[in-house]
């Protein structure tokens, strides 16, 4: 156990380091992230005010005052900066087509274990460099978020909802990746799920905003768990006892990727050394 | 003690068959149609301990295929393999402990950092003991000279620096058996060389068992005493480099050098010409008559100098490849 842990901090702190000889790079994409939500902000801004005929104020969209709304589009940010996976799908995909994937069936090292190792890294190396930016703007829209912070309950789970989306960010991109078994290109699969999560999971617009049945759906979905979700709980949107339920079916998800992926990874070595590598 | 065992081992692969035109691709979507690649027919080979044994083949032949198979990448269709007691492609982690495969284009180290990090990721997933783990790398770079390079990164090395580390990725978990597939491809003269004085010495000292593909018959001349010749996926031969004349040249080259005029009108008479530039002559003369023939020529004309070798070991090899092209043909 020891010695596995062991292995598992060298794999971190390599790919830590791996990733810090791109820090410049970081610092500026960090930064220019945060300008879409402008855009956003000044759209939302032009809704509410046509809506309360001149004035943004005292108006309400899907339980949403428009400080609100400022507030929901800078917590998704956080949220996704734990969910989101850059690269990981298509880079897994492009190791199995290149045939790097055969380190991983000479070398004894579990490739999963692996990539997540280099993920955490990744997102390590990515939260050295963004704090300080992401802690300047929440600063500049403090007054946007008009309940002030949320009682240490609410804080905890939010956190905890941060943490599993990381995972379930992981190993959900981890399948698609590992598709690449089957089909050599991803990419198109890639795109169609990037098009539903921008919907669906709370990125473009805060999903309380869905009418009836599609509510449900999102509900029961795995996407609103990577933007929506964190964001919903930052801001006291989601009740006490819907709560634990909410938290439960992301760890169902989770769980179901994980299989999933172990699952993926096992036929598709099988099918690869059965094909020819 | 043998340390690999192979029995008729076969691999076949189903290759898509992808048709030219658009029509016809769009065919394919629905329709795949596929042919089956017989890239190892039936392999018998068993290497005993500390044997170095080289791969000789055409582009094809199976040699990687054959590779792949003892390092656990693929599975074969039918056959048996053991190496050190272990199926290879059960692919479990005390067999991958105790194994390396290098590949010549095949990059292990991590590109932006310097290959000391990456030899600390080995250290850690081939659970090396840490003092062995700094005596080995010490031995290593110091045979190889590249300790200036340890922390540089390796991107910045050129091909055959790069090899050189990748030479010691592979070797720091000191495995029992070492698959190298062309270690030396792409490198200039002077660093396939150094490869090369590096393999033999670590051979000789340390008695891995080494199996090695390679295209340049230099590598093979240097290193190894047992040659396994395959062509289409079969075993062609197997023996000394020098035993491959014996069995497939029944030649010798002659070369004469007349004195002045005293060149015979018809030189064919005593074997297939070459090459002729007056005074000299080189001719190719069946072995078995190359003493009798020889005598007559020396009797008959004034020679000045004469000398009879061996034919290129290149071409008789080029030879038996396209004879095995020929024979799979028919």
């Amino acid at each position: 156990m020891y010695v596995r842990a062991h292995t598992w901090w060298t794999i971190l702190r390599i790919a830590l380091e791996e990733r810090l000889v791109y820090r410049g790079d970081f610092a500026l994409g960090t930064l220019m992230r945060f300008l879409p939500i402008i855009t956003q902000i000044f759209l939302w801004w032009a809704i509410f005010e046509s809506i309360g005929g001149g004035s943004a104020e005292k108006v309400e969209i899907a339980n949403f005052t428009f400080p609100d709304m400022v507030a929901y589009y800078l917590l998704t940010m956080v949220g996704r900066a734990f969910s989101s996976m850059p690269g990981l799908a298509s880079g897994v995909a492009r190791q199995i087509r290149d045939g790097e994937i055969k380190k991983f069936l000479i070398q004894p090292v579990d490739m999963v274990g692996f990539l997540m190792l280099s993920r955490i890294a990744h997102k390590l190396a990515y939260y050295s460099v963004a704090t300080l930016p992401f802690a300047l703007v929440f600063y500049l829209c403090r007054g946007y978020f008009s309940a002030g912070w949320p009682d240490p309950l609410t804080l905890a789970a939010f956190i905890a909802s941060l943490i599993l989306g990381f995972l379930l960010g992981f190993f959900l991109e981890t399948s698609i990746g590992l598709i690449g078994f089957w089909f050599l290109e991803v990419s198109s699969l890639l795109f169609v799920y990037m098009l539903f999560s921008f919907f669906l999971s709370g990125h473009m617009f805060p999903l309380d905003m869905l009418p009836e049945p599609w509510n449900l759906l999102v509900d029961l979905l795995p996407l609103k768990y990577l933007a929506y979700f964190p964001a919903a709980v930052f801001l006291g949107k989601v009740s006490q006892d819907e709560l634990m339920l909410q938290l439960g079916i992301q760890v169902a998800w989770i769980l179901f990727f994980i299989f999933l992926s172990r699952y993926l990874w096992k036929r598709g070595v099988r099918r690869y050394s059965g094909f020819g590598g | 003690m043998n340390v690999i065992e192979l029995k008729q081992l076969t691999k076949t692969y189903r290759v898509y068959q992808k048709k030219e035109g658009l029509v016809a691709s769009l065919r394919g979507l629905f329709q795949r149609e596929y042919r089956d690649v017989n890239a190892v027919r039936g392999i018998d080979l068993t290497v005993a301990k500390g044997e170095f044994v080289a791969f000789l083949g055409p582009n094809g032949a199976g040699k990687t295929t054959t590779l792949k198979l003892l390092s656990g990448v693929i599975n074969p269709t039918s056959g048996t393999a053991q190496v050190l007691g272990y199926v290879p492609w059960e692919r479990k982690n005390a067999y991958r402990r105790r194994f390396a495969l290098v590949m010549g284009q095949k990059n292990q180290l991590w590109w932006d950092l310097p290959a000391n990090e990456s030899y600390r990721l080995h250290q850690q997933i081939y659970r090396i003991e840490p003092a062995k783990f700094e005596r080995t790398l010490d031995e290593l770079t110091d045979l190889l000279s590249v300790r200036e390079l340890l922390r540089q990164p390796v991107r910045e090395l050129s091909l055959g620096e790069r090899m050189k580390m990748e030479l010691i990725a592979a070797l720091l978990h000191s495995p029992e058996v070492l698959f190298l597939d062309e270690p030396t491809i792409g490198l200039d003269v002077i660093a396939q060389h150094n490869v090369r004085q590096f393999l033999k010495q670590y051979q000789l000292e340390r008695q891995t068992t080494i199996l090695l593909t390679s295209h340049y018959m230099k590598d093979v001349a240097a290193l190894c005493e047992r040659v396994v010749v395959i062509a289409h996926g079969q075993v062609e031969y197997d023996g000394s480099l020098a035993g491959i004349l014996d069995r497939f040249s029944g030649h010798k080259i002659v070369t004469l050098a007349f004195t002045e005029n005293q060149m015979p009108p018809d030189l064919t008479l005593f074997g297939e010409i070459l090459e002729v530039i007056p005074p000299k002559a080189k001719l190719r003369i069946d072995r078995n008559v190359v003493a009798k023939k020889l005598a007559s020529l020396l009797s008959h004309y004034s020679v000045e100098d004469v000398s009879v070798e061996d034919p290129p070991l290149e071409d008789v090899i080029a030879d038996v490849f396209s004879r095995a092209a020929r024979s799979k043909e028919a």
